[in-house]
């Protein structure tokens, strides 16, 4: 069933396309600094400067960019399309009638969401290793720290990097994977899940609120730079992994407790 | 006084208990808002017919479907399928029951053969060994092998139709609940719809199915049950419900006296124009009649009996044009 999921969801012109988006900005973002940069004024994102050091920053680089907005779009348009997709194809009555239980398409459905939050930072990071490995020089890594550390070890806390970057996406899927529940038309819930990112992160910006920061998702999404100092400071990155595990709960609870309750009509 | 002769009904069956019955309803009942969609509906389709269910646009038929098929909860009610309850044994029951609900729906990017694989992968116990011979198969059946590597986009509403209906046929049935299952079909697939029905009829397959076709649903149907606004107006075998409704017999003959007379004689009311005798005749044996005529000496040019159509019953029972009826 999953993987039937899978298959289904890539098979999908629109999910090729925004990874082939996605793929082409560490290309281009390389490509750039390659051949129309000039010195490094520092005022780009953080790694930017580095790349032309080290072709393997291309990854963080190509990162660090998608992160604050492309990668959450691409995720609220899988998530949010779950469940509100199938119904408005129709295919929900199909599914359900089969049948498959309630709970365990719901699951599917997530599992999947969180399979292309992975699919996406893999594409991300591999696009920019091979560009960057292809047009830069490539050697030891040097950390936010200032040291360097050995291609092998520094290639390890960048894969780390990817994972910790799929995983603060998980709860924006949790989000949009209960919004999607609540309607049956996936435009809607993509534009929910999209609206609920950038309300979080305007909270998250306003000193206002402050109180609340520590429990919005977004709020440790940078935690991953810490990773690349010389030696790792796990607390941001602890407090990440457990908010996005505590969204998950909550609004998978709410999602499966809608779901599991819905009158089917479409 | 009235000689009532033989019956020419066929005869009722007896309410058949809850493990003959294919689908059994019991005071289901489903609102929305303010609005009672489905009310107190007592369905009884006995297992092995063909069961025809009519009724006008917006009379409940689609929500009492999405109701037997557990996608909606009724406020009021149960719903047993083969005698097990829904959607409690929703997973044991399901599997054996084949629908097409409210017109096909598929994923337009896939091939209409990767549609059938991926719903068939969906469901518990498909055995995937048998999957691709499944598909082949049910591919076979609505004619849509050639165009089994086409994308479900591409396909005309016809071929939709088709691969809705092979969706439903994927597993062996016990009971097949289809909704309008010609729309969008030329007099040929038409043709072979029916023909597919009385193929699984006879398989012992039960088919529950929804038209606004009525003369398909005359055609096909063993029982029939028409809904209004939400309530079950008639359930019953065909032939019963068709002769529920007046049946007129029709006489052309010089010697309209004597016909009046051997009418009268039988308790009818004959009325004459011409040399047109007509009465109506509720309850005899035509044959008993025609030969009583000739006895009495009464030259036939023309003896008919005129039963009503389905579609006379139809508008009968629920009072409305047959325009409206879906």
């Amino acid at each position: 069933m999953l993987l039937n999921e899978l298959s289904t969801m890539f098979r999908r012109r629109r999910t090729q396309a925004m990874l082939a988006t996605l793929m082409a900005i560490p290309i281009v973002i390389t490509l750039v600094v390659r051949f129309a940069g000039g010195p490094d004024t520092g005022e780009g994102p953080s790694f930017l400067s580095q790349i032309t050091d080290n072709g393997v920053f291309a990854v963080l680089a190509g990162l660090t960019v998608t992160l604050p907005f492309f990668l959450p779009m691409a995720v609220a348009v899988i998530a949010g399309d779950t469940i509100a997709g199938e119904a408005s194809l129709g295919t929900l009555r199909y599914l359900l009638t089969r049948p498959t239980g309630r709970s365990r398409l719901l699951a599917t459905k997530g599992i999947a969401a969180v399979a292309f939050c992975v699919a996406a930072t893999l594409v991300v990071a591999l696009a920019g290793l091979v560009t960057g490995v292809i047009v830069f020089p490539v050697g030891r890594i040097t950390t936010l720290s200032g040291d360097t550390l050995p291609l092998a070890q520094g290639m390890a806390r960048i894969s780390l990097v990817a994972v910790l970057i799929s995983v603060s996406l998980f709860g924006l899927v949790a989000i949009g994977v209960f919004i999607s529940t609540l309607t049956d038309v996936p435009v809607g819930a993509m534009a929910g899940t999209l609206g609920v990112f950038i309300l979080v992160g305007v909270l998250d910006a306003l000193p206002q609120t402050s109180g609340i920061h520590p429990w919005l998702f977004t709020d440790h999404w940078l935690s991953y730079t810490d990773v690349m100092r010389t030696s790792i400071q796990w607390g941001g990155v602890t407090r990440n992994i457990g908010l996005q595990a505590l969204y998950v709960l909550v609004f998978g609870s709410l999602a499966w407790a809608r779901f599991t309750t819905k009158d089917v009509l479409a | 006084m009235t000689i009532v002769l033989a019956d020419a009904q066929p005869a009722r069956h007896p309410r058949p208990s809850s493990s003959d019955t294919a689908i059994r309803t019991e005071g289901l009942t489903k609102r929305f808002g303010s609005a009672t969609v489905v009310d107190d509906l007592a369905l009884s389709v006995p297992t092995g017919s063909v069961f025809g269910f009519l009724g006008p646009n917006g009379s409940g038929k689609t929500t009492t479907i999405r109701m037997l098929l557990g996608l909606l909860s009724p406020d009021d009610g149960a719903v047993h399928l083969m005698g097990a309850p829904i959607p409690g044994a929703a997973r044991q029951v399901l599997p054996s029951v084949g629908a097409l609900i409210d017109g096909p729906a598929f994923y337009p990017w896939l091939t209409g053969r990767q549609n059938l694989w991926r719903l068939d992968a969906a469901g518990p116990d498909a055995p995937r060994s048998t999957r691709s011979t499944r598909i082949e198969d049910a591919l076979a059946r609505v004619g849509l092998s050639a165009a089994s590597e086409k994308k479900f986009k591409a396909y005309s509403l016809g071929m939709r139709q088709r691969l809705g209906l092979a969706n439903a046929l994927l597993r062996p049935l016990q009971l097949l609940i289809l909704d309008e299952p010609t729309n969008g079909m030329d007099p040929q697939g038409t043709r072979e719809i029916r023909h597919l029905i009385r193929e699984l009829a006879a398989d012992g397959t039960t088919v529950f199915l929804s038209s606004h076709l009525l003369a398909e649903i005359e055609q096909v149907c063993t029982h029939v049950a028409v809904m209004s606004a939400g309530r079950l107006v008639a359930q019953d075998e065909l032939g019963a419900l068709r002769a529920k409704a007046t049946t007129i017999v029709r006489i052309d003959t010089d010697d309209t006296d004597g016909a009046v007379e051997v009418l009268r004689r039988r308790g009818l009311d004959p009325r004459v124009e011409g040399s047109q005798v007509s009465a109506t005749f509720d309850g005899g044996r035509a044959e008993d009649l025609s030969r009583a005529l000739v006895e009495h000496g009464v030259g036939l040019r023309g003896f008919a009996l005129e039963r009503p159509s389905l579609e006379d019953t139809f508008v009968a029972l629920t009072g409305e044009g047959f325009d409206v009826a879906q």
